[in-house]
């Protein structure tokens, strides 16, 4: 029943906290979009789907945080990187549970979030962590 | 258009860059506004200026929106209509480029175009949220990305690929606190050494306090008219021949390259071409080192040496002030600083100085052809102007 819901960054963290990472895949031309967007940007087809993705991906870049805006201060420092899933899809976030020395580019590593907690936006906060074998 | 004038530059003007803490805003830009008139006598500003376009990042630091007519007002200039154009740390290039767009469609004749931010009233965290408004809401700022922690993912990107060193990027920082040493209107005019950036505080790994630009407070400005009644103005007139800008993904996630800036590679590719020029012809340059991997892949897309080079091309020494390609003369956003808005029109005035022959002890000799270089955010605007002097 995904293909109900809208096709919108609002309804990807809802289904975030769900527990799901979401992507949307256009069924006129085939391309793919994280975030998502109600409209393909391709071909203007609105003949789109949700598509789930594993939700462990490869490490492309990092970087460890030391001067943060205030919301962020509690974390610092914290690593921080862009995670490549399937397909090309990509998410920047936080890294945690890793000590900083063990990052490494090409590492994988998975998706994992807190429930939402401010007034706005109602949104989960995701991060990335080591795979658990 | 190949080569031919599109505007000309008849004066410029900028406040002293740095902590001014006597200075809102608006004070800051009419300093800027009286040197570029000081500078042009034959300007009658009252009678002359027909619009004003002026670029500010962010109305969060000074709690100031609907700034355009502000500003004009604040400098005299009550009956030109004004602008304020946004592309975060680009703004006041797009003024310039929006100014010079007004004048080739025939409208104006003379147009005033400057910029401004007033930032240092702020602390460090809260400057750190309000320029890392221009990065991606839902997914960097919302996961804690801040901008030295965006470009610190290029400058690993590029590391990775190409081994550029944390030594090649602290070598910006010396050639640029070198250069603003002797630049009397610099936030910072003191050299540094390579140990003292390298032994700096860490900011976002492997970018450390010496490796990111100043938060300043600074105003920009400068007049620009049709090429055939500059002689009216000023006997040294610059001519603006080549105006480039280039739109790419918000998010840096959302890029292919992380090691290059699309942006500026359209930029400069459409700046070239209206110049009819190429990078080898460029005497003199102002890019956007608001860190120093910046200015590393600034020399690369660019086109001042090939992809992955530019740690050597720094380490070689051709941008500094004695090399073949003098990179940021006036200490760039590095010495001189930062104040966003600002920062894109204050290179065209330290062009302009250099192409006039009036860059004092920063003077690049027999200098004709300029660029300047402006990014906003990580990447997703740049505009790149090419500049001829008659020298």
């Amino acid at each position: 029943m995904a293909e109900a819901q809208p096709f919108t960054i609002e309804q990807w963290y809802n289904f975030l906290s769900e527990g799901k990472l979401m992507a949307v895949r256009c069924r006129n031309c085939g391309a793919k979009y994280l975030p998502p967007k109600p409209v393909c940007t391709n071909c203007y087809s609105r003949r789109l789907e949700w598509i789930s993705l594993k939700p462990t991906g490869r490490l492309i870049t990092y970087t460890i945080i030391h001067v943060a805006p205030e919301r962020f201060q509690q974390f610092v420092p914290y690593a921080y990187g862009i995670v490549e899933f399937e397909d090309g899809l990509r998410l920047p976030g936080m890294i945690r549970d890793i000590d900083h020395g063990e990052i490494q580019i090409g590492m994988e590593l998975e998706l994992s979030f807190e429930p939402a907690v401010e007034d706005w936006p109602k949104w989960p906060r995701y991060y990335f962590r080591p795979v658990k074998h | 258009m190949r080569g031919k004038p599109l505007v000309a530059v008849v004066s410029a003007g900028i406040s002293k860059f740095g902590r001014m803490d006597a200075y809102t805003g608006r004070d800051l830009f009419l300093e800027a506004v009286d040197e570029t008139f000081n500078r042009c006598p034959n300007l009658d500003p009252k009678m002359d200026i027909d619009a004003v376009f002026v670029g500010m990042m962010s109305e969060a630091f000074e709690h100031q929106g609907h700034v355009a007519p502000m500003l004009s007002h604040s400098a005299g200039l009550l009956s030109a209509p004004a602008i304020r154009t946004e592309v975060a740390c680009a703004s006041s290039a797009a003024a310039l480029r929006l100014g010079i767009f007004s004048i080739l469609s025939g409208m104006y004749d003379v147009v005033l175009v400057g910029g401004v931010e007033k930032m240092t009233k702020r602390t460090t965290p809260e400057a750190t949220e309000f320029l890392g408004m221009a990065a991606d809401f839902p997914f960097e700022q919302w996961t804690g990305v801040t901008f030295p922690g965006l470009y610190a993912l290029m400058a690993m990107a590029h590391m990775h690929k190409y081994g550029t060193s944390e030594e090649q990027m602290g070598l910006v920082a010396v050639k640029n606190h070198h250069n603003g040493a002797l630049n009397p209107k610099a936030h910072l005019q003191r050299e540094v050494t390579l140990d003292k950036v390298l032994s700096s505080r860490m900011i976002a790994y492997p970018l450390k306090l010496y490796d990111c630009s100043l938060i300043s407070d600074g105003a920009s400005c400068a007049i620009i008219t049709r090429p055939d009644i500059a002689r009216k103005f000023t006997d040294t007139p610059v001519y603006i021949i080549g105006s480039g800008h280039g739109s790419d993904a918000l998010g840096l996630f959302e890029r292919d390259d992380l090691t290059s800036l699309m942006a500026t590679r359209r930029a400069a590719k459409e700046a070239y071409e209206m110049a009819g020029i190429e990078p080898k012809d460029v005497d003199v340059a102002e890019v956007h080192d608001c860190f120093t991997i910046a200015e590393i892949m600034a020399y690369e897309d660019l086109g001042f040496c090939k992809p992955g080079e530019g740690g050597r091309f720094i380490e070689d020494g051709t941008p500094m002030l004695d090399g073949e390609l003098p990179v940021n003369t006036s200490g760039g956003l590095k010495a001189k600083g930062h104040p966003v808005g600002a920062t894109g029109i204050a290179q065209i005035y330290e062009i302009f100085l250099q192409l006039t022959g009036q860059a004092d002890k920063r003077q690049v000799d027999g200098c004709r052809i300029g660029l300047a270089h402006n990014v906003g955010g990580s990447g997703a605007s740049c505009f790149v102007h090419i500049l001829r002097g008659e020298m």
